[in-house]
């Protein structure tokens, strides 16, 4: 008995060494010796791709946004500022529940399924706005134009990209807004939108970020 | 070119480049684990543990080498948790609750990585990299050791002995795992996964303001949990957050990494037997069951049914536009065919038979490639059954590469074979038929059944994945969760230590006119139909209340 309690512990001591040799490797250098390339070859990216207009940071070109006039008394969700482009829906975003004296994004999803009354609802009202909003003087915009991810919600809550039909589709509405024409506003599109990879790889996409930066300092020069 | 036929051709490339990989990785992974050189390091590493690595073990004491190794993981893991509140380095994150750390230390060290908390708002630098991310690398090395440890006993004769388990688990971090994990590290940061250890980042918005994201070591942490089909995220949108999968190449890059040892091992496997072609039948099998389920995924997905998905015009629904449908289908595949769960799109909002390919993928007992190192050993638990099966029909003594399939050895089997399903449909059962626990689901009707039966299939196959509207932060699911996982992980583990055993110990009978060609595609198409037919027939019942009533209903 007393044999295999001994043999027992010696055994898990191996184990304990083990673990803590093992956590030296794969915990600390590993990682350290990572953060050290990361930090020297790729400061930008591996910081979190931060972008600038005029001078300031205005986020992350990986990270959508909402882009939202200011909260109006008594409203409880923002409506959209439709001088620039929108996003997808972000119905999945959460805001930190422990830790709070942050104020954290909480990536996620709506987990909906298919069939769920709540989607549902989300995904008709989302498609009546995207049609109304985008409808202006001399363009009407039919429901079966509107492409599914103006009005689904991503995987992340932060996807950075629309479908180029999304973007096209608000391009009258966007120029209208600001003043510009819709053959400048569509080249602007046009301009920043990123095909698939090596021509197979993912799906066409614009990002919203870049693309307001773009149309902010068009407005700003015309 | 359309969606589809990018989709299409992006699995092609896919099967390429696993193709070109198939064979130097598989070669040198049978080399790690039979030379008798040691590495300097490994040597200092030795010393270290106090091992000596050339002792040949038995397979009761390999086997409590990998309990000692996990249970101190389990503690070592769960300690740090519950005193990240006092640890420097963790932002000032408070310690996590005692039932989440159980479930968090249980989930990392079985390889499940399961999550029942919120990455970004639970962890601090110091748990992450010091404590989930060291799990990712261990628990997959444990996993390959086992898988070797089998694969000798087929290989071996008239030996108790399987090898060193100090020396199997150790080499595997060295030599295979972590200079996967550098490479891909370096590849994901170059396209734009972040890595720093500055906390919490307040940034500028366009509209004015500020948002607060937290940093982290993500693209080292990536790397690994996907190499070692790990798949804890550090955010809780996991690889379909920008940070850790910012690009469509990346994308096809981890479900390569996710993939690439698990297939790569059946190469490893033949080697070490001695006949390649014994390893392509069961990479054929594998690749077989994987190709189809993606085939089914794409098809259901880009036909997106179901009243949300059709009033939208595509099932985009928890899914990134940069990825697309095509490409998160076979994220979706793989990581379910696999131990993985990461996720690129959130698998609840599939359509409902979509949701059931994720949750069949994980019920065949994740084989197809399967987890490193615990695919293989449960494809070949699969052979050892299938093998019987054709035995049976022909009133024979079943043989698999040369070893007798005798009363002890398909005993054995049977049992590796009982404990998950056991463990899912018993703990599904009493999860509905007691109150609370429905409380954690987000949707009603079949797809609420569907979080719970996905919860506890994901748990005990060490998947990880979920179909995350359920609650899973709840005594209940965080204790029984964590139980399924241990488990999901180690029952199994012992059966198969011990039927190496039982194998090592024979002496090979010679190959005869009447001898099964297991190396032949007619043994390849019986055991896929093996693996079908008895998982068809465990999980029907379950599956027909869930993903299939709401799949027939859209």
């Amino acid at each position: 008995m007393n044999n295999s309690v001994s043999n027992t512990a010696r055994l898990l001591g191996a184990a304990l060494r083990a673990l803590l040799v093992l956590t030296l490797v794969t915990g600390v250098l590993y990682p350290l010796a990572v953060t050290g390339v990361a930090q020297a070859l790729f400061s930008g990216k591996a910081n979190g791709s931060e972008i600038e207009a005029d001078g300031e940071v205005v986020g992350s070109s990986l990270i959508g946004q909402s882009y939202d006039l200011p909260l109006k008394k008594g409203q409880e969700t923002p409506e959209p500022d439709l001088k620039w482009f929108q996003g997808r829906p972000r119905n999945g975003l959460g805001t930190n529940s422990v830790n709070t004296r942050y104020k954290l994004i909480l990536s996620g999803a709506t987990n909906r399924s298919g069939d769920n009354a709540e989607l549902i609802r989300w995904v008709k009202d989302a498609k009546a706005a995207v049609v109304k909003d985008n409808s202006v003087t001399g363009y009407t915009v039919r429901a079966s134009e509107v492409p599914a991810d103006a009005v689904t919600s991503s995987g992340s809550g932060l996807d950075p990209d629309i479908s180029p039909q999304y973007a096209e589709i608000q391009v009258h509405r966007v120029a209208e807004r600001n003043g510009l024409s819709a053959t400048r506003v569509e080249k602007l599109v046009k301009d920043h939108t990123e095909g698939r990879t090596l021509g197979f790889i993912g799906e066409p996409r614009v990002n919203v970020l870049e693309l307001n930066i773009a149309l902010r300092e068009l407005v700003a020069g015309s | 070119m359309g969606p589809v036929l990018a989709g299409v051709l992006q699995l092609l490339a896919l099967i390429a480049a696993l193709a070109l990989a198939y064979r130097p990785l598989g070669d040198h992974m049978a080399g790690v684990y039979s030379t008798d050189r040691h590495w300097r390091v490994e040597k200092w590493l030795y010393k270290g543990i106090g091992a000596n690595p050339d002792a040949g073990m038995r397979w009761p004491a390999y086997l409590r080498g990998v309990l000692a190794f996990s249970v101190v993981g389990v503690l070592f893991l769960y300690l740090l948790q519950r005193l990240q509140g006092v640890l420097p380095g963790s932002l000032g994150f408070a310690s996590v609750d005692p039932d989440q750390a159980f479930n968090t230390a249980a989930s990392f060290v079985t390889n499940t990585n399961w999550q029942s908390y919120y990455g970004e708002q639970t962890m601090g630098h110091v748990v992450q990299v010091a404590g989930l991310a060291v799990q990712n690398f261990v628990s997959a090395a444990v996993g390959m050791a086992v898988a070797v440890a089998l694969v000798r006993g087929f290989a071996r004769s008239r030996t108790g002995e399987l090898g060193n388990f100090w020396a199997d688990m150790v080499r595997g971090v060295t030599r295979v795992l972590l200079p996967l994990s550098v490479i891909a590290a370096v590849v994901l940061l170059a396209c734009g996964a972040i890595q720093n250890f500055s906390g919490i980042h307040e940034v500028g918005q366009f509209m004015g303001g500020s948002q607060q994201w937290n940093g982290g070591a993500v693209a080292s942490t990536e790397a690994i949990k996907e190499i070692g089909t790990n798949g804890g995220g550090v955010f809780n949108a996991n690889s379909a957050h920008p940070f850790e999968n910012p690009t469509p190449f990346t994308n096809l890059f981890e479900i390569f990494l996710l993939l690439v040892i698990p297939f790569s091992l059946t190469r490893t496997f033949g080697v070490m037997v001695g006949n390649v072609r014994q390893g392509y039948a069961i990479l054929a099998t594998m690749a077989t069951i994987w190709v189809g389920f993606v085939a089914l995924m794409m098809w259901t997905e880009f036909a997106h049914h179901g009243p949300a998905f059709e009033i939208a015009g595509g099932a985009t629904e928890g899914k990134e536009v940069r990825f697309g449908v095509g490409a998160s289908s076979i994220f979706a595949v793989s990581t379910t065919l696999t131990s993985t769960g990461a996720v690129d799109s959130f698998h609840s909002s599939y359509t409902g038979l979509g949701g059931g390919i994720t949750m069949l993928g994980m019920m065949l007992g994740e084989i197809a490639p399967g987890g490193t190192g615990s695919g293989l050993y449960g494809m070949l638990i699969m052979a050892v059954i299938a093998v019987f099966i054709a035995g049976l029909m022909v009133g024979r003594t079943p043989e698999y590469l040369g070893k007798k399939i005798g009363i002890r050895e398909i005993k054995l089997a049977a049992c590796y074979l009982l404990i998950t399903p056991a463990l899912v449909l018993v703990l599904t059962a009493t999860a509905m038929a007691l109150h609370t626990p429905g409380h954690s689901m987000t949707n009603s009707g079949a797809h609420g059944f569907s979080e719970i039966l996905y919860a506890y299939t994901s748990a005990s196959n060490n998947n990880g994945s979920a179909f995350a509207g359920l609650n899973a932060d709840t005594p209940w699911f965080n204790s029984t969760l964590g139980i399924a996982m241990l488990l999901g992980r180690f029952l199994p583990m012992i059966f198969v230590l011990a039927l190496a055993g039982s194998l090592a110990e024979q002496r090979p009978v010679p190959v005869t006119a009447g001898t099964l060609r297991t190396e032949k595609p007619l043994f390849t198409g019986l055991l896929v139909g093996a693996i079908l037919i008895i998982t068809g027939l465990t999980y029907f019942p379950a599956l027909a209340l869930g993903p299939l009533a709401e799949g027939l209903a859209a």
